[in-house]
């Protein structure tokens, strides 16, 4: 399996693993994908409050099972948060208060709902609890991980080596842009707002598109060389084990509880 | 069958500009070292591109391994025979993991995944790079990367091996250490570098490629008097 240190350099520095080792990471990358994925099923098809909160108790719970970098899940969850925030604020009034019953604030002639505010707080109970989800159980693994195990979940193959390639040069063509940017300010330009700026960006951007699509031919040239006849053969061998079937029967009573508390 | 790589009125232009290769005429023989010369963008590489088939010559022939190569479908066999290896390794090493990357020409030769793995991983001891299996491709230093993409090529056992500017980029001992292995190596080879330190640890003969006409810097007039 790939070494856990991902990303080097600068640009993806912010993709690097952090956690500390845990529990999460002794467990099969393919079980923690779909035990993601069911979570989110579940928890988004919910309707009542009963399966959302304790989803999201869960799901902070993971987050602690998980050892995730405090500072770091916070940043993610607020930058979230901040659409919820307007969600909550738009929600209330764009819902049509039912009728009979008493709007719950009247402002500048608008009307805001109660059913309009509950509708975006689950929205926003979810989202939260989704999102911590995946950042225990998915977001623990590299993302050369999540390729592979992806592959192995018979995810279209397309999909699985443009996420595997997008892995491979992101870092390459940052480096690109980055020396370009500084043979810019090598040469003494500076951003404004105004014609030269935008023009000079213009070639910057063109120039990196450019050198990205010789790029690729150069890379399709070097599988050809190598023998590359449309197969890519991606190499591993993993087993479930004792604790992946312990683990995976106790996720599904979990989802399957959490299902129930809709009709309490 | 001591001729590997031969090439006779090979001709080669980009759209709208001077032929870079102009009726060029060469041959590889079993135990050359081949220091292949000229300035940037004499096209040097080009004419590498062309022995494996990776562009299409417009005039002359390609005699590779005993045979007369015109399609792509010949060339699938050169691509095997003879190693390339590219300029910027990071053209090179596209699989996220070391031992996937050198594993994945054996596949292609259709090799089973625990022999390829096999192959893979003695490649790697024999050039001194074993434990580097599972290592990320794209985090390793670029002496590093230039040995692990010559493991990607000798995986494929090949018997010639055409190498790009293979100095490029190097600290001096990384240098020294692929002037080492390389000398170690029984292939013939063709050998691109304006390092002539290199080439001269390495290479027993030497060509010079100017204004499309490769020539013999070593040799008195007559340029067409080569082997073959
Ligand atoms: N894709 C291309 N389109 C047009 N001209 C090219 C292309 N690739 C290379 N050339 C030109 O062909 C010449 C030979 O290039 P190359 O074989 O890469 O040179 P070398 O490897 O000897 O430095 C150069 O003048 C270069 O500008
Ligand atoms: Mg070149």
């Amino acid at each position: 399996m790939p070494q856990a240190l991902e990303h080097s350099g600068t640009s993806w520095k912010g993709q690097q693993l952090k956690h500390k080792p845990s529990l999460i990471d002794r467990l099969d990358p393919r079980l923690r994908i779909l035990a993601a994925a069911g979570f989110a099923s579940v928890v988004v098809l919910s309707h009542s409050f009963i399966p959302l909160i304790s989803g999201l108790l869960l799901a902070l719970s993971m987050a602690v099972l998980a050892k995730l970098a405090l500072k770091r899940t916070l940043r993610r969850v607020i930058a979230m948060d901040m659409f919820m925030i307007f969600l909550i604020i738009m929600l209330p009034f764009t819902t049509p208060v039912p009728a009979g019953e008493q709007p719950m604030l009247q402002l500048a002639g608008l009307s805001a709902s109660w059913a309009g505010l509950l509708h975006a707080l689950q929205i926003t109970l979810k989202g939260n609890a989704v999102i911590l989800i995946m950042l225990s159980l998915v977001g623990t693994m590299t993302a050369t991980t999540l390729g592979h195990a992806m592959a192995s979940l018979r995810v279209p193959a397309k999909l699985v080596h443009l996420l595997l390639f997008t892995v491979r040069y992101m870092d390459v063509i940052g480096q690109e842009y980055k020396r370009m940017r500084r043979a810019m300010q090598a040469r003494a330009f500076v951003m404004g707002t105004n014609r030269h700026t935008w023009r000079a960006i213009g070639y910057l951007v063109g120039m990196l598109l450019i050198h990205s699509l010789e790029r690729s031919e150069r890379i399709l040239a070097a599988m050809k060389c190598r023998g590359f006849n449309g197969r890519f053969y991606l190499l591993d061998n993993w087993q479930l084990q004792r604790l992946d079937y312990q683990c995976g029967l106790g996720w599904l009573l979990i989802l399957t509880l959490l299902t129930g508390a809709n009709w309490l | 069958m001591s001729v590997l790589l031969q090439t006779r009125g090979l001709t080669y232009r980009y759209p709208r500009r001077e032929p870079v290769l102009d009726k060029v005429d060469f041959a590889l023989h079993k135990g050359d070292r081949l220091a292949l010369t000229g300035a940037n963008g004499a096209g040097k590489t080009t004419l590498f591109h062309l022995l494996v088939g990776l562009k299409k010559a417009k005039a002359g022939e390609i005699i590779a391994f005993g045979q007369t190569r015109r399609q792509e479908a010949d060339f699938v066999e050169v691509r095997a025979r003879a190693g390339f290896l590219f300029q910027d390794p990071d053209d090179q090493l596209f699989c996220p993991t070391v031992l996937e990357d050198v594993a994945f020409g054996p596949l292609n030769l259709g090799k089973s995944q625990s022999e390829a793995i096999a192959i893979a991983q003695q490649t790697l001891a024999e050039l001194g790079m074993a434990g580097f299996d599972d290592r990320i491709t794209y985090q390793l230093s670029g002496g590093e990367k230039r040995m692990i993409t010559l493991a990607c090529v000798l995986a494929m056992s090949p018997d010639v091996l055409l190498l790009d500017e293979p100095t490029n980029a190097l600290d001096s001992q990384a240098r020294q250490r692929l002037i080492e292995t390389l000398q170690g190596l029984p292939q013939a080879m063709i050998i691109i570098s304006h390092d002539d330190d290199f080439l001269a640890q390495l290479a027993n003969r030497r060509l010079h490629l100017e204004s499309g006409k490769l020539t013999d810097p070593d040799a008195t007039p007559a340029p067409e008097a080569l082997h073959g």
